[in-house]
């Protein structure tokens, strides 16, 4: 026996019964946790919707406190509600790959370089008694090494930030990855995004604005500011008219 | 239970501890021991593969080929981290992310795969699961020990809950940043293996050279 077990055809069925069988085991383990993965997926992508909102109260349900958001799809080209849509499931990147659900961004006017956008983006709105209080975007585009994915609550006229959170990057820990400071993200609250008449007007910028730009300004994070441009080209780009631009000024008269 | 089984059980929490004498595995005790929770959190997925795949790999023994058992005992190791990983992701999000690649990283860990080879390759089933349970233990004590001082001195808390009552926040004690950065586990393992040392004299190693003091006869 113990001679018998150097044989090569001895050591080929070893190393075959051995593969089978860790492959078995961990492709079962995977395909019996996938579920509860999603589930948790979706949990903290509702999380992040309340938190981006303001509304996230720890000790409650987050599945039972979501149910004050009203999530639609938008068709970004006309702005107007897709029906039957499943927004909160929405795979950004995915859709953005198929070309059947996307549709290709002029060279020009790509300045978040994002090469292909989903022809619907999800929005999610909260009414109140005064009608709506705050709609939510999810926005993308590349910083400095990564596509920046992340959500940003407008006020019901769609102008002045009530919040963002970055919910997936890859930006320089430290540096970049700073996006994700709960300090920076909070001197964006209560800053403007759309001027007067109506276009994208926002800076993220070294140094003290000139009085008239401050309140369209955030103070970008040194040492990253490749992506603080990125955070900059994202907010033009998904506010403006290839983005979500549309669907804001149907809001703005009111038609949403 | 025989005392062979309970040296092989609890000997390795201290006397012959993975990390502290073995020096093994520090790899990840300095990465994920900023806060007590993860590093319980890594101790038991530690322990988990460890007991695991020394049963296994002790249940296969007398048919491993000698020529591929090093490449056999990294596949069941692989396997099972992995497992571990969805486990964790399925269970503990919050957790799985802040260990981020640490727990894939467990494959490469030298203490499973060392006992894999040193231990589990020559003894039963049984003996070999007690010893990956005790050398997990002795990686748990370790960490536990790290994550709770790094904790506690780096953020004034213990599990999340503040024991320290923060300058920040009213309070008196300012947090000792150094405690969250990995260098100070460093400092703490050496203390750790220090103060045993001082305890167990046979610990101590011989030095393998030694500094002669050099006489020197100066002419004023």
């Amino acid at each position: 026996m113990p001679r018998d077990k150097e044989r090569p055809a001895q050591v080929l069925l070893v190393a075959t019964l051995v593969c089978v069988v860790c492959a078995l085991l961990v492709s079962t383990a995977v395909v019996l946790l996938r579920p509860i993965q999603d589930r948790n997926a979706l949990l903290q992508r509702q999380r992040d919707i309340l938190q981006v909102a303001g509304l996230l109260r720890p000790g409650s349900s987050v599945e039972a406190q979501f149910q004050q958001i009203e999530p639609h799809l938008v068709d970004l080209a006309t702005g107007n509600y897709v029906e039957g849509g499943d927004a909160i499931r929405f795979d950004i990147a995915r859709a953005s790959r198929d070309p059947k659900t996307s549709t290709p961004v002029p060279a020009d006017s790509d300045i978040a370089k994002i090469h292909r956008r989903p022809s619907a983006m999800p929005v999610f709105l909260v009414r109140g008694e005064g009608g709506l209080e705050t709609v939510i975007l999810p926005v993308h585009g590349y910083g400095l090494w990564s596509t920046m994915y992340a959500y940003v609550a407008l006020d019901g006229r769609g102008e002045r930030v009530k919040g963002v959170t970055f919910y997936s990057h890859a930006e320089t820990p430290g540096l970049g990855a700073e996006i994700e400071n709960p300090r920076w993200r909070k001197t964006w609250i209560g800053k403007r995004l759309v001027d007067d008449t109506g276009s994208v007007r926002f800076d993220v910028a070294k140094g003290a604005p000139a009085p008239d730009e401050a309140d369209y300004h955030v103070d970008a994070l040194s040492g990253a500011t490749l992506t603080s441009n990125g955070v900059e080209n994202m907010i033009h780009f998904w506010l403006g008219e290839q983005g979500y631009g549309p669907f804001l000024a149907r809001l703005r008269q009111g038609g949403a | 239970m025989n005392a062979a089984y309970q040296r092989t059980l609890f000997e390795p929490l201290i006397v012959n501890n993975p990390i502290i004498v073995q020096i093994l595995g520090i790899c990840s005790a300095l990465a994920i021991t900023s806060k007590l929770a993860p590093s319980v959190t890594m101790s038991i997925a530690l322990t988990a593969v460890v007991a695991c795949s020394n049963a296994a790999i002790s249940a296969i023994r007398h048919h491993i080929p000698n020529n591929i058992r090093i490449i056999v005992q990294m596949t069941i190791i692989a396997s099972l981290v992995i497992v571990v990983d969805q486990v964790l992701r399925a269970y503990a999000p919050e957790i799985s992310k802040q260990l981020s690649v640490f727990v894939g990283l467990i494959i490469t860990n030298c203490i499973v795969l060392g006992r894999a080879e040193g231990f589990a390759m020559k003894n039963a089933v049984w003996p070999s699961f007690l010893d990956g349970i005790g050398q997990g233990l002795g990686y748990s004590v370790i960490l536990i020990a790290l994550g709770a001082t790094r904790e506690l001195f780096g953020f004034g808390s213990l599990w999340g809950y503040p024991v320290l009552p923060l300058e920040s926040e009213g309070g008196w004690y300012r947090p000792n940043s150094l405690m969250t950065l990995a260098p100070s586990a460093f400092f703490l393992v050496a203390m750790i293996i220090w103060a045993v040392r001082t305890w167990k004299h046979d610990q101590q190693e011989q030095a393998d050279y030694r500094i002669q003091s050099v006489h020197r006869m100066e002419t004023q």
